[in-house]
């Protein structure tokens, strides 16, 4: 499979959509078509399954907006209304939370996006001894589970005496990452190399090759990078949970975290579901506004990443 | 891998002499660009992986952190204690359980997805954002709705039950129950299997099922002997992905069930992952020497999954254009 028919520079500079997307034809799949009748059928049980599938996020947002009494009450058009969301920033720093996520979220994905790339195009570009072997190396770190170094790890960060700071959750980020590497590695190969080889005669350096040439025609590739490390680091709890010690410098999924045990009934609280679902839906729509945004570019990266294997 | 060998050989050509090359100004530029990789490398993989190893093999703990005690070599001693220590088998085998409930599942429920958003024509691609949306659900948020929702006398999920007269399990309550609510909360992440089994069944050449037809082959020979093998390699891919975020699993099931004030002690034995009985020993008990025992044995286990199906795998799955 050639690189071309993957992310594919299809569309690179000619003005048209980054990212082919894969369409969605509508093309029946059976030879002689499926029947009209058949099709309704079957467009009836995707509408079921996907209020299955949307139906906890409205119940979620629904439920925020309802008295302590209500929480559970299975009914998206809350009878009594109310507004837990200044009682969540009142009883937690759920703004720092949310600053912090939003700046290591942004600074970590910023910077794994462009040490990956540089990584990327030397393996993709350049001739050099033991290319192959190195780049071996990077597809095999991605096997190894995170806890076989998080202890190490964690005993270096604490000889720098930066335990309880946020370097842990974005420095780490500098040195690029074997999956985006490898991802990357595979749109560069499907830039012409000819392209590079004219920037030479022109007397560009492989600096100006990489910064002027590669990196705007892989920005399709680049920004799933980018969304893709913003979503981990929103997703991750263990991290600041091995790190973080000061309610101050929590991230929101720490955060929120603790609030649910402060406030649910499992850590010893009242059971104020109320405010923890309202840090819910805080937590959560970030990701969602993140998804609005650059959905094709998630769900060409998901396929992207399928058709690798 | 197979797949590792040949990505590697593919990229431009090697040059003549190997040598030679180390005096041009090319390679060294190269060297300069994969620089941050190699500190990395070095500095937050290799090196922290041989120290792993070799804690280990040590009584590594919060007196050697101190300074107040010299780490002392204990041998084998704490691997022979991973057999003995009930937690971890314990541990293990939640986490096995969960892993093997999960994965079909998820698969299962992936494809079958997949081939129905197939037939629906235009609207096809809306619903695919629809089904996508609980992946970009951030698992702490995952593990609050699981405990709200599947609560066992207020929740929605067994109100909703009761109302069809189907009385609900506890579901997080009873220690029978916590892990199949664990499962159904991941397999409503099943969007991103399921964009990929849709682009895989996108590329099944239409000509084999006329081909199958014109044979007399019905639907469900077409799907078993045309559909299947030829996304094969799709559902190789996400079974072994599956299967290491499956024996990985930590996030839902810690934020549900452990709460950092507890230290564990109420918490449910059913829902403890082999990664939080991890991580506690490492960050709570400060067992370090213990802990990196846990993880290499997770390592191999992780490696020896990957490998018997890889191995597997040869005889089932099917590459276009020969095997890679």
């Amino acid at each position: 499979m050639s690189a071309q028919s993957q992310l594919g520079p299809a569309g690179v500079g000619a003005g048209t959509a980054p990212i082919p997307q894969i369409a969605v034809r509508a093309r029946p799949r059976w030879p002689r078509g499926i029947g009209k009748f058949k099709q309704a059928l079957f467009v009836v049980l995707v509408l079921v399954l996907s209020i299955l599938f949307v139906y906890p996020f409205l119940w979620l947002i629904s439920a925020s907006f309802k008295p302590q009494s209500d929480t559970f009450d299975n009914r998206l058009i809350p009878t009594t209304w109310a507004w837990n969301y200044d009682r969540v920033f009142e009883i937690a720093p759920v703004a720092t939370w949310l600053l912090n996520t939003l700046w290591i979220a942004g600074l970590g994905a910023l910077l794994t996006t462009f040490s990956s790339a540089m990584v990327a195009f030397a393996f993709a570009y350049f001739r050099f001894p033991g290319r192959n072997v190195l780049f071996g190396l990077v597809l095999a770190t991605m096997m190894l589970p995170s806890q076989v170094t998080m202890i190490p790890t964690y005993l270096i960060w604490n000889e720098l005496g930066l335990v309880n700071t946020q370097y842990p959750l974005w420095v780490p980020q500098l040195f690029g990452s074997a999956f985006y590497i490898f991802l990357q590695r595979q749109f560069f190969l499907g830039i012409p190399r000819e392209l590079f080889e004219a920037a030479r005669m022109d007397g560009d350096s492989y600096w100006t090759m990489f910064w002027r040439i590669a990196v705007p025609l892989a920005k399709p590739a680049l920004i799933v990078t980018f969304i893709f490390e913003v979503q981990a680091k929103w997703f991750d709890l263990m991290t600041p949970l091995i790190y973080l010690r000061d309610t101050a410098l929590f991230t929101l999924p720490l955060g929120i975290k603790t609030v649910l045990d402060q406030f649910g009934q499992g850590g010893g609280g009242e059971g104020e579901y109320h405010v923890i679902v309202a840090a819910t839906v805080i937590l959560t729509v970030p990701m969602i506004i993140l998804f609005a945004i650059f959905q094709r570019y998630f769900i060409e990266g998901i396929a992207t990443e399928g058709r690798k294997g | 891998m197979a797949s590792v060998a040949s990505t590697a050989a593919r990229g431009p050509r090697r040059a003549p002499s190997r040598l030679s090359r180390f005096r041009e100004r090319e390679t060294w530029y190269a060297y300069a660009f994969i620089l941050p990789w190699v500190v990395g490398f070095l500095a937050l993989t290799l090196g922290p992986m041989v120290a792993s190893l070799y804690f280990s093999f040590t009584d590594y703990g919060v007196q050697q952190i101190a300074g107040f005690e010299p780490t002392k070599y204990v041998g084998a001693e704490n691997y022979r204690q991973l057999l003995d220590d009930g937690k971890v088998r314990t541990a293990l085998g939640n986490t096995l359980t969960y892993t093997v409930m999960m994965v079909p599942a998820t698969m299962i429920v992936a494809l079958a997805l997949a081939m129905t958003l197939l037939r629906i024509g235009k609207a096809a691609g809306f619903f695919r954002t629809v089904f996508y949306l609980p992946q970009i659900t951030p698992p702490v948020a995952v593990a609050i709705l699981l405990l709200l929702m599947f609560n066992g006398s207020f929740g929605i999920v067994n109100s909703s039950l009761e109302r069809i007269g189907i009385p609900g399990p506890f579901w997080t309550s009873d220690p029978s129950w916590i892990k199949p609510g664990l499962v159904i909360m991941s397999v409503w992440s099943v969007g991103g299997t399921m964009v990929i089994y849709l682009a895989a069944l996108h590329g099944v050449p239409q000509q084999l099922y006329e081909a199958a037809a014109m044979d007399g082959a019905g639907a469900w020979r077409r799907f078993r002997d045309v559909t299947l093998p030829m996304i094969s390699p799709a559902l190789f891919f996400t079974f072994i992905i599956l299967t290491i975020a499956g024996l990985q699993n930590f996030t839902e099931a810690f934020t549900a069930y452990f709460g950092p004030g507890q230290a564990g002690a109420e918490a449910p034995e059913a829902a403890l992952m082999y990664t939080i009985y991890l991580f506690r020993q490492a960050f709570q008990f400060f067992n370090m020497g213990f802990a990196s025992a846990m993880a290499w044995l997770l390592f191999v286990i992780t490696m020896i999954v990957t490998l018997v199906n890889v191995t597997v795998s040869r005889r089932f799955v099917f590459y276009q254009g020969g095997p890679k």
